[in-house]
């Protein structure tokens, strides 16, 4: 059997796909499914699998239908998305840095974020906690926010060419900079408003409303297809520098542009579910390691790794201390951080 | 740099008369402004007014926690940077500082706990845990403790840390409510009597620190000459490991984790005197002592009349110090 198919439409399109990322991508399809399913089914009220897919294709009861429909599907959808972005957000930054250890919360790129969330809402609500302009700018703030931070990092970072340890030494400084001034701004508000964004912080998609994913979901979608779109150009980079401009690619250019992907990636889950640390480093590098390091491959199942991470995160912290509710972004940490450490004693070049 | 130990001695002097000054001046400006002379008043001739009894109960605590909590912390930084043997060591890069905040929150989370008393053991025995974690963490594998190990073990030890504590804050708000200034890192409205507490801890620290500061020069050569000059470096290396969570722990037992002093005060410190840690602790003493006291006053005056917590005050003045050091490569050797 060959390792590689060959898929071609017209003269105009044409793939090779390896076959072995087709097959653990279905896999992936799969366990996401199901934990979609479960996580849809459990809560106060418990719905078998099944019938959630039969309420789902529109066959069940009104009583099933109103509660997964209006509590529990919107807070799945954001976290599902947000899963997905921040895991691609980490694989594009990993490929174009060319270092593991990258990744939206390393480089202080969620830190950002979560800065201009917060600064958002403290500009911009009154007395009553109420906003006054559309929170349909909220993502807007956080790609702001986010895209501010990283090209402070990547500037601040570059000496005669980029040192991926300087780079995240000087994300890991500007994180602190970033959380005092979320700090400031939580200590400055009133206490309702600090604990709200310490919950978002943390990273939660409690309190995810459908009004949340109309908003988040054009925003990832797009994002996450053209990412899919420009994997080619992320292989190049991930040759090097001497190869990508030997292969007659503008080699600044297009490394501003997935940048841009990236931070408008990470902006989109931070607004709708708060900084969810450590899946942006885990996911990739877990995908690279089943199914190689071409984009075209890695992407998809990046995607279903960080959609798999946060939904069981979310399950994980709905359902295990019910009734008290655990931000998904602790159990991300409590597992991301070991595997962080892990990272770290495999890589050589310290 | 003042070559002869004659120039440092002037240094030490005009470094101490600084001191004072900021002393002063701590507890003269604030949101109710007042004079010297009514602040000698207060104490020799205390008539019960409401700027005497500020300056005694609020004003003169806080200058004196600011002098203690600052010049721990930088002394903890210098002896963990000359430990480690990285430019960018510190208690708050070490997680350190958030593992003594686990600790605490933790507690007053699921045990009710709310004594100061029992705060600074569980600071420490967070503060040693994480230091613990980390060290171990970077320790294993083929090249040993790299700097940039523990660096970023620190970071990933911190981070786990940081997110338990939230995780722990985000499902009980009243928690929140109580520790969220604490955790920002404050010495507002801490009484002389939590200073008092962890007082006898940070005198063993001072003392300890520059009873051992000859040893730690003779580390810094490395391990193998430390060895040859007949040095027992494993037991000078926990005796300064515990001199750090001693100092580090009962900093942020007071004050909560206040970040950077321990980073930017040592950077100071050996550009003045050189790397001779008998001076270059006590200089640290009282660098780290003046710059969180005027960080302390710099705090009054930023969001007034509100307060902000100085620990934001320094991580705006450290990290831009950081990223010069960063720039600048020393880790690169």
């Amino acid at each position: 059997m060959k390792k590689y198919a060959s898929l071609r439409v017209g003269k105009s399109i044409s793939f090779l796909v390896d076959k072995k990322a087709i097959t653990i991508s279905l896999i992936l399809l799969a366990v996401s499914v199901v934990i979609f399913l479960v996580s849809a089914g459990s809560g106060e009220m418990y719905i078998s699998p099944l019938e959630v897919a039969k309420t789902l294709f529109g066959n069940g009861s009104d009583m099933n239908e109103i509660v997964i429909y209006t509590f529990r599907l919107p807070r799945i959808l954001v976290a599902l998305l947000a899963g997905m972005s921040l895991a691609v957000a980490g694989a594009i930054l990993q490929g174009m840095i060319r270092n593991p250890l990258a990744s939206p919360d390393v480089l202080g790129i969620t830190g950002g974020a979560a800065a201009a969330v917060v600064t958002f809402l403290t500009l911009f609500s009154d007395k009553n906690n109420s906003l006054t302009i559309s929170i349909h700018w909220l993502p807007l703030g956080a790609f702001v926010g986010a895209t501010v931070t990283a090209l402070l990092v990547y500037m601040l970072a570059w000496k005669n060419g980029m040192a991926p340890l300087r780079l995240v030494l000087i994300g890991i400084a500007i994180s602190a900079l970033m959380q005092a001034l979320t700090t400031l701004l939580m200590i400055t508000g009133p206490i309702y408003r600090a604990s709200q964004a310490n919950v978002w912080i943390t990273g939660s998609v409690y309190g995810a409303s459908w009004k949340h994913v109309t908003l988040l979901a054009p925003w990832a979608l797009i994002l996450l297809a053209a990412s899919w779109l420009s994997a080619r150009k992320m292989n190049i980079q991930e040759l090097g520098d001497e190869l990508a401009i030997g292969a007659g690619v503008s080699l600044q250019k297009q490394r501003f542009f997935l940048l841009l992907l990236s931070t408008a990636l990470t902006g989109g889950a931070v607004a709708f579910a708060g900084g969810i640390g450590f899946v942006g480093l885990m996911a990739p590098h877990m995908a690279r390691r089943l199914v190689g390091s071409s984009f075209g491959a890695l992407l998809p199942a990046s995607a279903l790794l960080g959609a798999i991470f946060v939904m069981a995160a979310d399950l994980a912290g709905r359902m295990l201390f019910a009734p008290m509710e655990i931000p998904a972004g602790v159990f991300t940490a409590a597992v991301g951080a070991p595997y962080f450490i892990y990272l770290l004693y495999k890589s050589r070049y310290a | 740099m003042l070559a002869t130990n004659r120039k440092r001695s002037i240094g030490l002097f005009i470094l101490c008369l600084l001191f004072m000054t900021t002393i002063w001046m701590s507890i003269i400006y604030g949101y109710t402004d007042t004079n010297w002379k009514n602040a000698i008043e207060a104490f020799t001739n205390n008539n019960g007014s409401n700027a005497h009894i500020i300056i005694e109960t609020v004003r003169l605590p806080r200058a004196l926690i600011a002098a203690a909590v600052g010049a721990s912390l930088a002394m903890a930084g210098a002896l963990m940077q000359a430990l480690t043997k990285n430019p960018l060591a510190s208690p708050g890069i070490f997680g350190i500082n958030a593992g003594a905040g686990f600790f605490i929150v933790l507690f007053v989370t699921f045990f009710q706990v709310h004594s100061l008393q029992i705060f600074t053991w569980l600071a420490f025995s967070g503060a040693a845990l994480a230091a613990a974690i980390v060290f171990i963490i970077s320790a294993v594998g083929k090249d040993g403790a790299t700097p940039l190990k523990l660096t970023l073990a620190g970071t990933a030890v911190a981070a786990l840390f940081a997110s338990l504590t939230q995780g722990m804050l985000a499902a009980n708000e009243k928690a929140l409510e109580e520790v969220l200034f604490w955790l920002a890192g404050s010495i507002a409205g801490r009484k002389l009597e939590m200073l008092i507490a962890v007082l006898p801890y940070f005198i063993v620290g001072w003392i300890g620190s520059l009873l051992l500061a000859q040893k730690v020069n003779i580390l810094m050569m490395g391990d193998d000459v430390a060895k040859g000059l007949g040095q027992r470096t494993n037991a000078v290396k926990v005796g300064v490991a515990l001199l750090v969570v001693l100092l580090a722990g009962s900093s942020v037992a007071v004050a909560g984790p206040i970040g950077f002093i321990g980073i930017i005060v040592p950077h100071i410190a050996r550009a003045l005197v050189g790397v001779d840690h008998r001076w270059v602790l006590p200089y640290c003493a009282l660098i780290g002592a003046i710059l969180l006291i005027a960080a302390d006053i710099g705090a009054r005056y930023i969001l007034m009349p509100r307060e902000v917590p100085v620990g934001i005050v320094t991580a705006f003045l450290g990290v831009p110090f950081f990223i010069y050091i960063a720039r600048r490569g020393i880790l690169a050797k």
